[in-house]
């Protein structure tokens, strides 16, 4: 089998067919998902790009680096960037792409045109961001507040909030396709029960983006109306209100934070039993623990906006909910820990993400206990503390379970393996550089330092220096996978089908799957994660 | 520790003690729950590190666990949750006789006014130990009064009063931040918060040129617009009488009751159709555009001091002897 794998002349997704229009015409799930990653990984390194300016703009107190409006530009677009067009599509659009029809031994999604579809839209929105960025950039914050992105900001709101209502569009689609595949098109054999625990996340991502991604389309849309035809709906002169606002937009945006978690959940769910040759530990509890957030999260938006004027006894429901939602995170993490229980753990370069991902997830959820606490929360909202916070979350969460990820499935996705000993040293680089980027900003944070400032008073400045160090540090952490990841893919070691021995259907078929995943027709007679009937990887093939 | 490199903000509240303690309770707790995590994990990876002949042992869970490792956290989180919330209903609850400051805030300076009639901009004097409540609005976008000795916060609307109280418990000059972005510059739109002594302050009150107390513009604004014409004191006029109606419910025309609070005061100046006491026209011009938010805080203070004053109000202030400077501790 393995010497099969290897051949040259072995057809296999990538090497079907050949030329420019092959790509762009496909509706092979996974070469959309080697487009999607082509082009949010640009959007990172955009993204990234900005978060790099905004830490060199704060290493001193004084605004001196660029002018105030710039800065309230640079920070706007990296949110933006960040959020729309990286984290929502990142593990989604290119690993969920990939692997949930060959998980479930499907030959494709149920439908793989408007698959492609949604890749075409989510370029449409990211060039039309582009267009704004380059004629003005937008300055209202990612969050958009009324009346100042309505009434007070003179940048390219209109368009740039049309960007992201375009890109919406490939978001609800991508999450309808997953959902019906899902539903419809499992292998025989392949129960719900049997699911791995990618998919289940991953249908409950799909639920979020389904119900929740139209509530930001209409809210867009409202205040582009607002500001080209002076609606009145966002406005206190003409009897509107912005706190109208602030509730539809986080009646999104905060289940949007589970659509980038969820995701990076599922990839840990299956490399934490992979690298401990266990089942994962309480299977049913993590798989409705997904189904929890998502449901649960739609109850919590307005925790956003203790201080924002609403009601004490509204503040009291939402932070109340809010705690109701930690408890299936929790739930998650106490099972993978247990998972490693009993196990024979290797720490290979996924396996270091997928521990990273739990630590740096607990912080960033543990602070989220603090933010939901009424009392504390006025203090610590809308300072660096929340910025700390979310980047626990998005970054210490999201980007590491999305690079564990691409580690973990690299050989399938692209047949070839990538240097173990780079990808543990790249693994350790983005962990300190992380931790020494955000942790100093949980101080400046209960120091009251405010978020969105562009200069600041001068003792809030060892610590801005301390994190802008570990911003350098964390950019060599993404660069150097970068590197190696293309490397491999002319130089690396030639992957077998199943280089960690693991559980799933995807690593039944050959690396890398023919155009319709497998050569026979799978039928699912086994549990997911039934690690004591795999045989130890050889680890000749872990280490090069 | 240096002094550009402090980790614990001055404390100058009453607020500031209990919401520190409740970090600090938080902070342990966090920390011990991290460390039990990464212990285990770290004890995890070495003890059942993968070696030669040994196997992993199929597990497939444990009802007990959890059940255990949901109901504990859980019961954990609704204690964080009591304590937030009780901190918040204090926050949220200003003591009553507290003296009023009004704040309008605009793009990009904080405006406040003394109802006793000091003007001051990015700068609030306070005395120690009294409690002081904040009426603010705002003039375009939506700000957020911020002064992190204190540890509270309020956002700043336009188009409606919200409202925050603190004590000052140690004298000296603390931050005044936005903490809402606001635009080009919002992180220039700060200031100090100065806490005086008592004596200090009195001093301070009586040094700077004063027009008269806010509720005594108001009286003279409220004759210049001609409200006074209808809104009589003496007999009936077209208007309700506003003599002692601050802060009490209203009947309204539609048969709804509302409190006379400051938000419907303003409403009622700026929108008056919007709800119409019972047994009155709505005949009132709309004022909406016709002034502006400093006039419309002294017209709201000018009604509410149509009401005995309760006991331990600031009323107005008795005038002390010209020539004595603001002391600023500032330096």
């Amino acid at each position: 089998m393995s010497t099969l794998a290897v051949s040259e002349e072995r057809k296999n997704y990538i090497n079907a067919e050949y030329g420019i229009r092959s790509w762009l015409f496909t509706t092979d799930h996974k070469r959309i998902a080697m487009l999607y990653v082509l082009s949010i990984t640009l959007f990172f390194f955009m993204g990234g790009f900005y978060a790099l300016l905004i830490r060199l703009e704060l290493l001193t107190p004084q605004g001196d680096l660029m002018q105030a409006d710039t800065y309230n530009k640079v920070f706007t677009m990296h949110g933006q960037i960040m959020v729309f067009f990286f984290l929502i599509p990142s593990i989604p659009a290119v690993l969920g792409n990939f692997l949930i029809p060959i998980m479930i031994g499907a030959k494709d999604l149920a439908f793989p045109r408007i698959n492609l579809i949604s890749w075409y839209i989510y370029i449409a929105a990211g060039l039309l961001y582009l267009h704004a960025m380059m004629t003005g950039g937008v300055d209202t914050g990612w969050t958009f507040y009324t009346p100042f992105s309505t009434a007070f900001s003179n940048t390219r709101v209109v368009e740039a909030g049309l960007a992201i209502f375009i890109s919406g569009f490939s978001s609800i689609l991508t999450g309808l396709n997953f959902v019906v595949t899902v539903h419809r098109m499992r292998a025989p054999g392949m129960t719900w029960s049997r699911l791995p625990l990618f998919v289940w996340s991953h249908y409950a991502t799909s639920i979020i983006m389904l119900l929740g991604t139209p509530v930001i389309a209409i809210t867009l849309v409202l205040v582009v109306l607002e500001r080209s035809l002076n609606l009145g709906i966002f406005d206190p002169n003409r009897g509107g209100d912005p706190l109208l606002f602030q509730h539809l937009f986080w009646f999104y945006s905060h289940p949007a934070v589970y659509i980038m978690i969820l995701p990076s959940m599922g990839v840990v769910s299956e490399i934490v039993p992979c690298f401990s040759r266990k089942r994962v530990f309480g299977y049913n509890f993590v798989a409705m623990a997904s189904i929890a957030i998502a449901v649960i999260g739609f109850l919590v938006w307005a925790h956003h906006m203790f201080v924002a004027g609403i009601s004490l006894y509204a503040a009291l429901a939402f932070s109340f909910l809010s705690y109701l939602v930690a408890v299936p995170s929790a739930i998650k993490v106490f099972n993978w820990t247990a998972t490693m229980y009993k196990g024979s753990v290797s720490f290979s370069t996924p396996m270091l993400y997928a521990l990273g991902f739990i630590g740096l997830f607990t912080i960033g959820g543990l602070t989220g206990l603090f933010l939901a606490a009424l009392g504390l929360d006025v203090h610590v909202t809308d300072t660096y503390f929340v910025i700390a916070h979310f980047h626990y979350v998005m970054v210490g969460g999201a980007v590491l379970g999305y690079l564990g990820g691409i580690h973990f499935w690299w050989p399938k996705i692209s047949g070839r393996m990538y240097p173990e000993s780079w990808g543990r040293l790249a693994a350790i680089i983005v962990f300190i550089g992380f931790n020494l980027t955000f942790f100093p900003q949980f101080i400046l944070g209960y120091l009251g330092m405010p978020r969105r400032y562009w200069q600041y008073p001068p003792e809030y400045q060892v610590l801005n220096v301390l994190s802008t160090a570990g911003a350098t540090i964390l950019a060599v952490g993404y660069l150097m996978p970068m590197a190696y990841l293309f490397w491999s893919l002319r130089y690396g070691k030639p992957a077998e089908d199943n280089p960690w021995q693991a559980t799933g259907l995807e690593w039944r078929t050959t690396s890398p799957p023919p155009t319709f995943n497998f050569d026979v027709d799978p039928v699912v007679t086994w549990e997911a994660y039934e690690y004591e009937k795999m045989p130890l990887p050889d680890e000749v093939t872990l280490e090069r | 520790m240096f002094d550009n490199f402090p980790l614990w903000p001055a404390g100058a509240s009453t607020q500031a003690f209990w919401v520190d303690l409740f970090y600090i309770a938080l902070v342990v707790l966090s920390v011990v729950t991290t460390l039990a995590i990464f212990v285990v994990i770290a004890i995890f990876g070495m003890k059942y590190r993968r070696r030669h002949g040994r196997e992993a042992q199929p597990i497939e869970g444990s009802l007990i666990l959890e059940i255990a490792w949901s109901v504990i956290p859980m019961g954990i989180f609704l204690l964080i949750f009591a304590g937030g919330a009780v901190i918040f209903f204090n926050m949220r609850t200003p003591p009553q006789g507290a003296s009023e400051v009004y704040v309008v805030a605009k793009q990009w300076m904080w405006k406040l006014e003394h109802v006793e009639g000091q003007r001051e901009i990015n700068e609030l004097h306070v005395p120690v130990g009294r409690d002081i409540k904040l009426i603010m609005t705002s003039q375009d976008v939506i700000h957020s009064f911020y002064v992190p000795a204190f540890r509270v916060k309020q956002d700043v609307l336009p188009g409606r009063y919200t409202t925050m109280w603190f004590r000052a418990t140690r004298p000296g000059t603390y931050h005044l931040f936005c903490a809402e972005y606001c635009g080009t510059m919002h992180s220039g739109m700060i200031g100090d918060v100065v806490v005086m002594e008592p004596a200090q302050y009195q001093s301070w009150m009586s040094g700077g040129p004063v027009t008269g107390s806010l509720a005594q513009n108001g009286q003279t604004l409220f004759q210049q617009l001609g409200c006074s014409t209808c809104h009589r004191s003496d007999v009936q006029g077209r208007g309700p009488n506003l003599t002692g109606v601050f802060g009490k419910p209203v009947q309204l025309e539609d048969g709804l009751t509302v409190t006379a609070d400051e938000n419907y005061v303003r409403e009622s100046i700026l929108n008056p159709t919007a709800k119409v006491v019972s047994g009155f026209k709505p005949i009132m011009p709309v004022f909406q555009g016709q002034v502006s938010e400093e006039q419309l805080t002294a017209l709201v203070a000018y009604v509410k001091s149509l009401n005995p004053a309760p006991a331990g109000a600031a009323g107005t202030p008795e005038l002390k002897p010209a020539g004595v400077a603001p002391q600023n501790p500032k330096e």
